[in-house]
């Protein structure tokens, strides 16, 4: 830091000293280059992501036809509606589920990868990740070919051996388990691949050390394998936290919210008010709920990478 | 304690040898098995796409073993594939994918070098910022982003509301942190040695950026194109969102929004929709797959 000070300074004073110092020179020093490389970022920060955040603060204080301010009226109106608990409490439901059950898989899944001789895991590794590439809207569709209440591939599987037809997107708590599996489905994958990584930078020589005090599978798991794979754990759950609860492609194409709002989450909810039922400003205040729980995971992470930066 | 143990361990070295390997030889069976269960759950939904594109509308409705197809006809293939309403849907991804891909190269790169090698003011708070931009998402700025474009359009009579061009603006805010953040990293683990070499050769910075830079940390430039390509090949929101008329739809949009006509669902050929448009990400994921998955991982385990 003290170093940049320093730098800055010279920087300002060599200008000073030298105003007839040509455009040329200007445009050579460090700082002028590096403000031009980084300009077009700013302005794409500024203008397409910070703009419109705090335009979404200033939308949700106005009355849908967007003429009158109307302060916290939105919010206090939301508070009073039943479905916007249902949402909170639904996407809350579904972002801790999603993720608990994408890390176990991916947990499990890398393990199982990890273990097989190292020819075969390049094979089943890029096997294993295929539901990470296809794009969510399209992968989503063929889900709900395989609910499809009449032609349904998984009802038809199940009446082989005499289950009965579910009602898999009809029924409020299968739906809710429907939009959960195609989540984990598409996330696990990704989980998979970020602890592979993981585990193939402990070192071995932990776990031949950990054998030769007699450690079980279980104890090698819990004492060597998950303290050296804490810091991408963490990083990878609170970012597919943030991702799952910010999903709209799943839900939307799934299920559009329904039966009777049951599966509806912060974005799709945002969705339906903001867009389809053009209330706007309502929309805006919908989804700037998620800020609260997004800044606390995004709050974490950055501790996080900001200690690994150190660390380096 | 050690050495009670060393002496139980002594004696029975041999047995305990034979078990461990045989124990090895049931892991590893019982690896497979699990490998081949979950490969099942993953590789059903874009296994069953296939067999349903692959039959007619008359097999699909006759109610016959879903997972088998008795009649394999290419028709819904064709059928598509001459369809002008779909190419159009195909170039339409295809021309905002390849911009935006070039857009967000052009972007990130050049301030990855300046904020990964130009120490200047307040260059760790930018690069922090562009990390935390990175965690926003879509869900969160559809809204205040249509009003935007809305206001625009009333106020000076540009349209960009229902123009796929649109998208070109409002895509790069996904990639272009993500694609800064990791090239900070692959720029970072370059040797200082390099440019200070070139700096004393008489290279300008914009010299040692393509010269060196972008050579050496052309593995991290192919992964950031591949997650560019691949994010705004696959966004659905905002192109829901921006677009609606039919003719400045993207794949994922119009596939959802075209193929289901009214309440008749046409399953064949919304299942080849769906397997075309993922295409293109699963061609490059099969020859380009060390660096998507390096593209993957860096974001957490660089910078």
């Amino acid at each position: 830091m003290a170093d940049v000070i320093v730098e800055h300074g010279r920087v300002a004073g060599s200008a000073s000293a030298r105003k007839r110092a040509s455009l040329h020179n200007a445009l050579r020093r460090k700082s002028t280059v590096a403000f031009f490389l980084t300009l077009p970022l700013i302005l794409l920060i500024a203008l397409l992501v910070l703009y419109p955040a705090l335009f979404s603060i200033h939308l949700a204080t106005l009355n849908k036809s967007m003429q009158k301010f109307v302060g916290f009226g939105n919010f206090t109106f939301l508070f009073k509606r039943e479905t916007f608990w249902m949402v909170v409490k639904q996407s809350c439901i579904f972002a801790i589920t999603a993720v608990v059950f994408k890390a176990l898989i991916g947990f499990i899944v890398a393990h199982f990868v990890h273990n097989i001789p190292a020819k075969g895991q390049r094979k089943w590794r890029g096997m294993l990740l295929v539901p990470w590439v296809i794009p969510p809207a399209m992968s989503t569709l063929a889900w709900l070919w395989l609910f499809d209440p009449s032609y349904s591939a998984f009802n038809y599987t199940l009446s082989l051996f005499g289950i009965g037809p579910v009602n898999w997107l009809g029924d409020a708590a299968w739906a809710r388990f429907s939009v959960i599996l195609v989540n984990v489905w598409y996330g696990a994958p990704f989980f998979m691949i970020m602890y592979l990584a993981a585990l193939k930078s402990v070192p071995e020589q932990l776990y031949e050390a950990a054998a030769i005090d007699g450690a079980n599978w279980w104890q090698r798991i819990w004492y060597v394998t998950l303290p050296m794979m804490r810091n991408i754990i963490a990083i990878t759950t609170l970012f597919s936290l943030i991702v799952t609860f910010a999903n709209f492609d799943i839900v939307r194409i799934l299920t559009s919210g329904g039966p009777l709002d049951r599966t509806q989450i912060f974005a799709t909810y945002a969705f339906r008010v903001g867009i389809e039922s053009s209330d706007i400003p309502l929309g805006a205040s919908v989804s700037l709920f998620m800020v609260p729980i997004l800044a606390v995971a995004a709050i974490f992470i950055l501790r996080d990478v900001s200690k690994r930066g150190n660390e380096s | 304690m050690s050495t009670l143990a060393i002496d139980k361990a002594g004696p029975r070295r041999k047995v305990k040898y034979g078990s461990m390997s045989r124990d090895r030889a049931w892991a590893l069976r019982w690896s497979y098995f699990f490998l081949a269960l979950f490969a099942i759950f993953f590789l059903t939904p874009p296994l069953y796409m296939v067999i349903t594109s692959l039959k007619s509308s008359a097999e699909i409705s006759a109610a016959t073993n879903p997972w088998w197809v008795f009649h394999p006809t290419l028709s819904n293939y064709l059928e598509l594939l001459t369809s002008n309403q779909f190419l159009r849907f195909f170039w339409n991804s295809s021309i905002v994918s390849l911009v935006v891909v070039i857009l967000t190269m052009l972007i990130s790169v050049p301030a990855a070098f300046a904020l990964a090698r130009m120490r200047f003011w307040g260059s760790p708070t930018l690069a922090t910022g562009v990390f935390l931009t990175y965690l926003i998402p879509d869900s969160l700025l559809f809204i205040p982003l249509f009003k935007m474009f809305a206001l625009i359009q009333d106020l000076t009579g540009i349209t960009l509301l229902n123009r796929w061009y649109v998208l070109l603006f409002v895509y790069p805010t996904l990639t272009v942190p993500f694609c800064t953040w990791i090239m900070i990293g692959y720029f970072a683990s370059i040797p200082k040695e390099l440019d200070e070499a070139a700096i004393i050769d008489g290279a300008s910075w914009l010299q040692t950026l393509t010269r060196i830079f972008i050579p050496v940390a052309l593995p991290g430039l192919i992964a950031a194109t591949i997650f560019a390509f691949t994010v705004s090949w696959a966004q659905f929101l905002y192109p829901l969102v921006f677009t609606t008329s039919i003719d400045q739809l993207v794949l994922p949009v119009g596939i959802t929004t075209t193929l289901i006509k009214g309440d008749v669902f046409n399953w064949g050929q919304i299942m080849t929709g769906a397997l075309l448009g993922a295409a293109p990400p699963l061609i490059i994921y099969a020859f380009l797959m060390d660096y998507y998955i390096a593209g993957l991982t860096a974001g957490a385990t660089k910078g």
